[in-house]
């Protein structure tokens, strides 16, 4: 049996997987070697500032950069007038469906109105910075301010300020006949919800509401832009794509992919929000018109005030159970704002809310609603932690006024393996049966809770994960080390658990793997770091090329031995023929040696299907009655991870998960004046969770494999920030007796509905 | 033959029938079956020549990226779902 035969799903002992490695990027990372796209320096390289919208809503009447242009080391000015005409153009854009190219680029710079404060109106390039700041304050812009909204009901009803007047609301295809900021209306059913009802013995209902929240990356936004005489664009970029920025750089000026090249950096965080592209199209027609390379970084007010923030959200949820704990039927009206332009994530959010259960009978409506706050982007599991703590609160009261376990009554109603989803699908092997029993027999949900004011939540989280298209190459070394370049930017320590897949593969250790991000010249399509799919899906990747370096080491093994390739044995590493071997380091020195043709491969995959991820989440938490702060004791991720390739970073993955939902649940908020302005744009008022505000998290892997990868590897990063917010509402009811249905649960929300209560 | 789930919002168009059995060995047939029995559908489902760019499709619980060219086999499950997009 050769070594690839024995890669089979299910198998425990791994050479290299399950092992704890240290990262091939981590000295550079510690001690500030890591080049990001701040760090990039070109020479006469040009510095950029752009010019923000003051107005939430306004028509841009003048737009006058006279007076910027004559300042001495003013280089470049550049509007929306510089962007090619892109009315009626969209493109598909990977995952996440279509995109107006017209909206895209009028986010990137405002076209006729600015639709939120910090929206960006014009840009200028100067010989330094100052200079830059300088003539941007000389750029006049004339506006004629209009009524704003910023909550997603004041935005459905029929008197709203319009943000689009073109705009139309869609139900698959089929468009309404009225002016709206409803862009989108989707519906699921399943079953009938009426009999469904009627089956119940008990129904509850409840309405939730969630505050908008940022990905709060610590690295801002960053980019620098070279178009060269030869026409070609170089940008370096803060991305999670490199592809994908390409893609929408081209689609953006109308110039062909392949002109443009992407060099992806080190990136400091993006969770979802450094997708979309904000500054290099403006960067690049900077440089353009001024012949410099530009350079474009962001402040952190900006990175509030005008790139992603997630959803804020209005749900009812209303589920009816059985006297003993079955669920009969669930109902729920999700409306989630998608900022400026449509496109938000309320498909997810809607396919998210009943994930975990098996539901007979359900009715989903959700709707998309355009407000005047940045356009959102995806945070996480894009739309489904506000599902969770809107159903999972249910769940939880449910449980309580059936008398039965909260944990039990989930495991009565866990989706499993058959499971046919609300919205169509049945579950291939899923993991949130498995996750529960961990959580009913960890060491947390045994110990005991006493105390005034303490109390215990528990919530479950699923998100779908992807797979699409990665690609890697791989070229063995003379000392028997691979070289490895790979398009998934690295965020979370991506490059050591791919290269662990490559190694695991070859049969040699993870450290003989030199692992490189590569730029968009440099290796194959590769779609972007999210969606939970890098591990899964670049792993897929380099498990591929591990098989094509193996059977080309075969044949040079067997030139080397004159025999045919099919009589040399592999195994671990070894390759071996009638009692010779050479261990894949020595056969790549003898293949250097005499000459033998270079072993280098190539692998490219594009799997199909979600890798389907659950997560269990305990808190213990205690309120201080005179306060309301909360206080969060103990705190316990539990997750199926399919095999955990490198558990230290799952367990980073879990644990970072769940500090950013503690925050989501506790203290961050888009907080709006009555102009709707952000009136907390910094991270000293935009209160983000330190690591004096939370326990450490406890974190209990799980690990069903996944059918759709020899490793058995599924999606881990995005799961963990489901089940936070709900946990601890659920934690903050036992320790209270308050349902607290709005987020965040912040000291004077809580406090006043304990207020209410007493 | 295989079987497609009709879209909640295309129920309008099938009377209210939520599932459906027709002839076709691709996605793109299946759609031509469905226009035939329900006129108009296809233009809900397609832009064009393509799947609508908001739509995915599931064929036996997968997504796939293939679209009208995905393979459907007689005994398939067809689901037409909204995309989604990951962080």
């Amino acid at each position: 049996m050769s070594h690839t035969d024995e890669l089979y799903l299910g198998k425990t002992s791994y050479q290299v997987l399950g092992k704890r490695p240290v990262r091939h990027d981590g000295a550079d990372k510690v001690t500030g070697k890591a080049v990001y796209a701040a760090d990039v320096q070109l020479p006469n390289m040009a510095h950029g500032k752009i010019v923000r919208s003051p107005h939430a809503h306004a028509r841009i009447k003048s737009i006058d950069v006279s007076e910027a242009v004559k300042i001495p080391g003013v280089f470049a000015v550049v509007t929306a007038a510089d962007f090619p005409n892109l009315e009626r153009r969209s493109e598909v854009m990977g995952e996440g469906g279509p995109v107006n190219l017209a909206h895209m680029a009028a986010n990137c710079l405002a076209m006729g109105k600015v639709l939120y404060k910090g929206h960006p109106v014009a840009a200028v390039a100067a010989a330094n910075v100052h200079l830059a700041e300088e003539a941007a304050a000389k750029i006049k812009v004339e506006y004629e301010v209009l009524p704003s909204v910023t909550w997603v009901l004041d935005a459905m009803k029929d008197d709203a300020p319009l943000l689009h007047e073109d705009l139309r609301t869609d139900s698959m295809g089929k468009k309404g006949d009225r002016p709206t900021n409803v862009a989108l209306h989707l519906q699921f059913e399943k079953g009938n919800i009426a009999e469904g009802f009627q089956q119940a013995d008990i129904v509850v209902e409840r309405e939730f509401r969630t505050a908008s929240v940022h990905q709060g990356y610590i690295e801002p936004h960053a980019t620098v832009a070279l178009w060269n005489e030869d026409n070609r664009l170089k940008i370096w970029a803060s991305t999670q794509g490199a592809f994908n920025c390409r893609q929408q750089v081209a689609q953006l000026l109308q110039i062909p992919v392949s002109q443009c090249l992407v060099v992806p950096c080190e990136i400091g965080g993006g969770f979802g929000g450094k997708i979309a592209v904000y500054l290099e199209p403006v960067a690049a027609l900077l440089s353009r018109k001024c012949g410099r390379p530009v350079k474009l970084v962001m402040q952190r007010n900006e990175v509030f005030e005008a790139t992603g923030p997630t959803p804020g959200s209005f749900l009812r949820v209303k589920l009816g159970a059985t006297k003993d704990g079955k669920l009969t039927a669930g109902e729920a009206w999700l409306a989630y704002d998608c900022g400026a332009f449509p496109g938000g994530v309320i498909a997810p959010g809607c396919m998210c809310v009943f994930s975990c259960y098996e539901l007979p009978n359900a009715r989903v409506d959700g709707f998309d609603v355009l407000d005047n706050k940045p356009k959102t982007q995806a945070y996480r599991a894009p739309g489904a932690t506000q599902a969770a703590f809107a159903c999972e609160q249910v769940i939880d009261e449910l449980a309580e006024a059936l008398g039965i376990d909260p944990l039990e009554f989930r495991l009565k109603n866990a989706a499993s393996e058959g499971t046919r989803r609300f919205d169509g699908p049945v579950y291939p092997r899923v993991g949130l049966v498995e996750c529960l029993h961990a959580a009913k027999h960890s060491y947390h949900w045994k110990s005991p809770l006493s105390g005034a004011n303490r109390g215990r939540g528990i919530a479950a989280g699923f998100w779908f994960n992807i797979g699409l298209a990665s690609s890697c190459s791989g070229s063995v070394n003379g000392d028997g080390v691979v070289t490895l370049v790979e398009g998934s930017t690295d965020i979370g320590g991506t490059r050591t658990s791919i290269a662990m897949q490559l190694a695991e593969t070859l049969g040699i250790g993870a450290a003989d793997v030199l692992p490189q991000v590569g730029d968009t010249d440099s290796v194959g399509f590769t779609f972007l770091t999210g969606g939970s799919r890098t591990t899964f899906a670049t792993g897929l990747a380099a498990y591929k090329l591990g098989l094509d370096l193996q059977a080309q080491m075969q044949e040079r093994a067997a030139t080397i031995w004159e025999c045919e390739p099919a009589a040399v044995e592999v195994k671990y590493g070894v390759y071996s023929r009638n009692g010779q071997s050479l261990t894949f380091k020595e056969l790549a020195g003898k293949i250097s040696e005499l000459g033998l043709d270079p072993v280098v491969g190539r692998a490219s995959v594009s799997p199909e299907g979600s890798t389907n991820a659950f997560g269990v989440h305990i808190a213990d938490v205690e309120v201080d009655p005179e306060t309301g702060k909360v206080t969060v004791l103990r705190y316990t991720a539990i997750q199926d991870a399919g095999k955990a390739v490198h558990p230290s970073y799952v367990e980073g993955q879990m644990q970072g998960g769940a500090v950013q939902g503690i925050g989501w649940a506790l203290n961050e908020e888009y907080f709006f004046d009555r102009k709707d302005q952000m009136r907390n744009a910094s991270f000293l008022d935009y209160r983000m969770p330190t690591c004096l505000d939370v326990p450490m998290i406890e974190t209990i892997i799980v690990e069903v494999p996944n059918p759709s990868h020899p490793f058995g590897v599924r999606g881990v990063g995005e799961t963990p920030i489901v089940a936070p917010p709900a946990t601890i509402a659920n934690a903050i009811h036992k320790a209270t007796g308050v349902r607290m249905t709005v987020l965040p649960i912040s000291p004077p929300a809580l406090w006043k509905a304990l207020s209410e209560k007493s | 033959m295989p079987v497609v789930f009709i879209p909640t919002p295309l129920r309008d168009i099938t009377a209210g029938t939520a599932e459906v059995t027709v002839e076709g060995n691709t996605v793109r047939a299946v759609v031509d079956a469905l226009e035939q029995r329900y006129p108009g559908i296809k233009t809900r489902l397609c832009r064009g020549d393509s799947l609508s760019p908001g739509l995915q499709v599931s064929i036996d619980h997968v997504m796939t990226t293939r679209g009208l060219r995905a393979t459907v086999r007689p005994d398939s499950e067809v689901h037409f779902l909204p995309v989604i997009g990951g962080g």
